[in-house]
């Protein structure tokens, strides 16, 4: 305190230019005395003595294992190919060892040679078009119809007043809950699973789209309308650009949603699919093509996955 | 000529609204450069939204050449503290924005965003993404946004308080350049009192709660400034007196508030 007010006054004999760096007022200046960190202080008393515990140091932690610290390549390459291997190696240990019965649990060998054989057929294919076409038109509806609701509901506190009661209620109902009333409706066929797709993916896409929205930043929102933009462009050209990764996530999660229903839709009720592969080969005990199936179904869902994270990954450049 | 009159705005808020701004008056003529100083939460802020049109006042109005403000529009082009710049858009697509809102034949487009380019000293930098930009960079991006509109005024929303020193004077020059080099009429909050000092030709000191305009002072400083005007006494003397006037009004503020 006093060494402040020491420096102020001998500030005004120095060259001006310390005084003006040190932004002292002049000694005049009539607060310069009643500085709050004095009052703090005195209310305080006296500091607490230094008499912490001190823990022991850490010991450096090896790299594999810092939290969010990167792994050297080889590492990193030896662990994924790791996870990939040891389930693979261990399934085909245990259909080995856990042989009792014939065939109660073919290993991988088996299943890619039953995948092989129905694959040969063109049977694979059939049924794996099948399935994602059903996914492409219900996901697809579900996807056309919740991107606009959501940027709506995101955008505009009168859509989320409007639309976020009934769709925020509307999603605690699962899809698959809605089968049999569907299946009354709509019968057994296309119709059926498409709206199941659809329902199962359009309340989530929606609340996650209007998620996505609302991360736009209210001053870019601003900022636009001061540089001449109208509603209309404001959302055409910041919302929608800047929100474009966000739903693109969201219709990645919803995608993997998505394909886990249509096999349950065909592994209910349907002629053809995937799913339907599944049942089929259940009724004749044939475990090894069910297990080829699951292995095809895998690879689809992962596929997906990768050209939506691709996407994700080009439109985002700038994120 | 910008003129805010008997301008007042109130929040809404539990057990009663808070009032931002009350009875504010400033007229700022064609071309002059104003910097409005004052304490953290005197409604600063508040102040610039009227102006831009981005909020509604609850009493008085703003009126630019006369007309009163109604909205937001891009003859009040705004800059805030964090730039907000478009950060899927390169620099150059950040300055085209509101140029590609207008019927421009794009050869007259890109020669516009060219000259603001180059007198932000961002050519080098036109094809860049925001995020590849130092915060000095990406706030003369949006400096050079709202100036390629040709605003009636730019309203400057603390732009420089998170450079640190060095590129904020670097900042501070190149305001004071492209002042003079557009004519824009500026009015620039801040509680950076050598900032406000240093810039304007006029220091208006708000008081907080409500927000009010405590002090109108003009400033008497060479039309020509480089950085060794903050050591001339003239400098620290006016400095002096507004950092006192801004120290009184917010200790006053803060005596008020509830312990
Ligand atoms: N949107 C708002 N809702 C409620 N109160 C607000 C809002 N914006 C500002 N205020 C209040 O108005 C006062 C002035 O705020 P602001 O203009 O942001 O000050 P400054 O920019 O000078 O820090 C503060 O008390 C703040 O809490
Ligand atoms: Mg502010």
């Amino acid at each position: 305190m006093s060494e402040r007010v020491g420096a102020a006054a001998s500030g005004l004999g120095r060259p001006a230019v310390d005084a003006g760096r040190r932004g002292e007022p002049p000694p005049s200046a009539p607060h310069e005395r009643a500085d709050q960190p004095a009052e703090a202080a005195a209310v305080a008393g006296p500091a607490p003595p230094r008499s912490l515990p001190r823990r022991r140091p850490v010991r450096a932690t090896g790299r594999l294992w810092g939290i969010r610290t990167p792994v050297p390549r080889g590492a990193r390459w030896t662990l994924m190919a790791l996870s990939v291997t040891v389930p693979l190696v261990g399934w085909q240990v245990l259909s080995i060892v856990i042989d009792g019965r014939p065939d109660y649990l073919p290993g991988p060998v088996d299943a890619v040679s039953a995948g092989v054989e129905m694959a040969r057929s063109g049977q694979l294919l059939t049924d794996a078009w099948a399935t994602v076409a059903r996914v492409l038109q219900g996901f697809g509806l579900a996807v056309l119809v919740s991107v606009p609701l959501g940027i709506l509901m995101g955008s505009f506190p009168a859509g989320q007043a409007l639309l976020e009661p009934l769709v925020g209620l509307l999603r605690y109902l699962p899809a698959s809950a809605f089968i049999p009333l569907l299946i009354i409706w709509l019968g057994l066929g296309e119709p059926s699973k498409v709206a199941l797709l659809f329902l199962a993916a359009f309340f989530f896409n929606t609340l996650m789209t209007a998620d996505a929205v609302r991360q736009v930043p209210l001053s870019l929102v601003d900022v636009s309308y001061t540089l001449g933009a109208r509603r209309g462009e404001v959302l055409r050209k910041v919302i929608v650009p800047y929100a474009l990764p966000g739903m693109i996530d969201s219709i990645r999660v919803n995608a993997a949603a998505s394909w886990s229903f249509v096999v349950v839709a065909e592994l209910i009720a349907s002629e053809s699919g995937l799913g339907y592969r599944i049942v089929r080969a259940q009724r004749f005990n044939q475990i090894d093509r069910i297990f080829a199936v699951l292995v095809v179904i895998a690879l689809i869902g992962l596929t997906i996955d990768l050209l939506l994270r691709l996407t994700r990954d080009r439109v985002g450049r700038w994120v | 000529m910008l003129e805010l009159a008997s301008l007042g705005k109130e929040f809404p808020r539990r057990g009663g609204p808070v009032k931002a701004l009350e009875g504010v008056d400033l007229s700022v003529p064609d071309g002059q450069f104003v910097c409005v100083v004052g304490a953290s939460g005197s409604g600063k802020s508040t102040l610039l939204s009227l102006v831009a049109g981005l909020a509604r006042p609850t009493t008085g109005e703003v009126r630019l050449d006369g007309v009163p403000v109604t909205g937001p529009g891009p003859d009040r082009g705004l800059v805030f503290q964090q730039g907000a710049v478009y950060p899927w858009r390169t620099v150059e697509r950040n300055v085209a924005f509101g140029l590609e809102l207008l019927p421009l034949p794009r050869a007259e487009r890109e020669r516009r965003v060219a000259w603001y380019l180059a007198e932000t000293g961002l050519t080098a930098l036109r094809h860049a993404l925001p995020k590849q930009l130092s915060g000095g960079q990406r706030q003369r991006v949006a400096i050079a946004r709202a100036l390629a509109c040709e605003p009636e005024v730019l309203l400057l929303d603390e732009p420089f308080g998170a450079l640190d020193v060095q590129t904020k004077e670097d900042m501070q020059l190149l305001i004071r350049r492209v002042w003079q080099d557009t004519g824009t009429t500026v009015l620039m909050v801040t509680h950076d009192v050598e900032e406000a000092v240093f810039l304007g030709q006029r220091v208006v000191v708000l008081a907080s709660d409500p927000g009010r305009v405590a002090a109108d002072l003009p400033v008497n400083l060479p039309a020509e400034r480089e950085l060794s005007v903050k050591r001339l006494p003239d400098f620290l003397a006016m400095r002096a007196q507004v950092e006192d006037l801004v120290r009184t009004y917010h200790r006053r503020h803060q005596e008020k508030q509830p312990v």
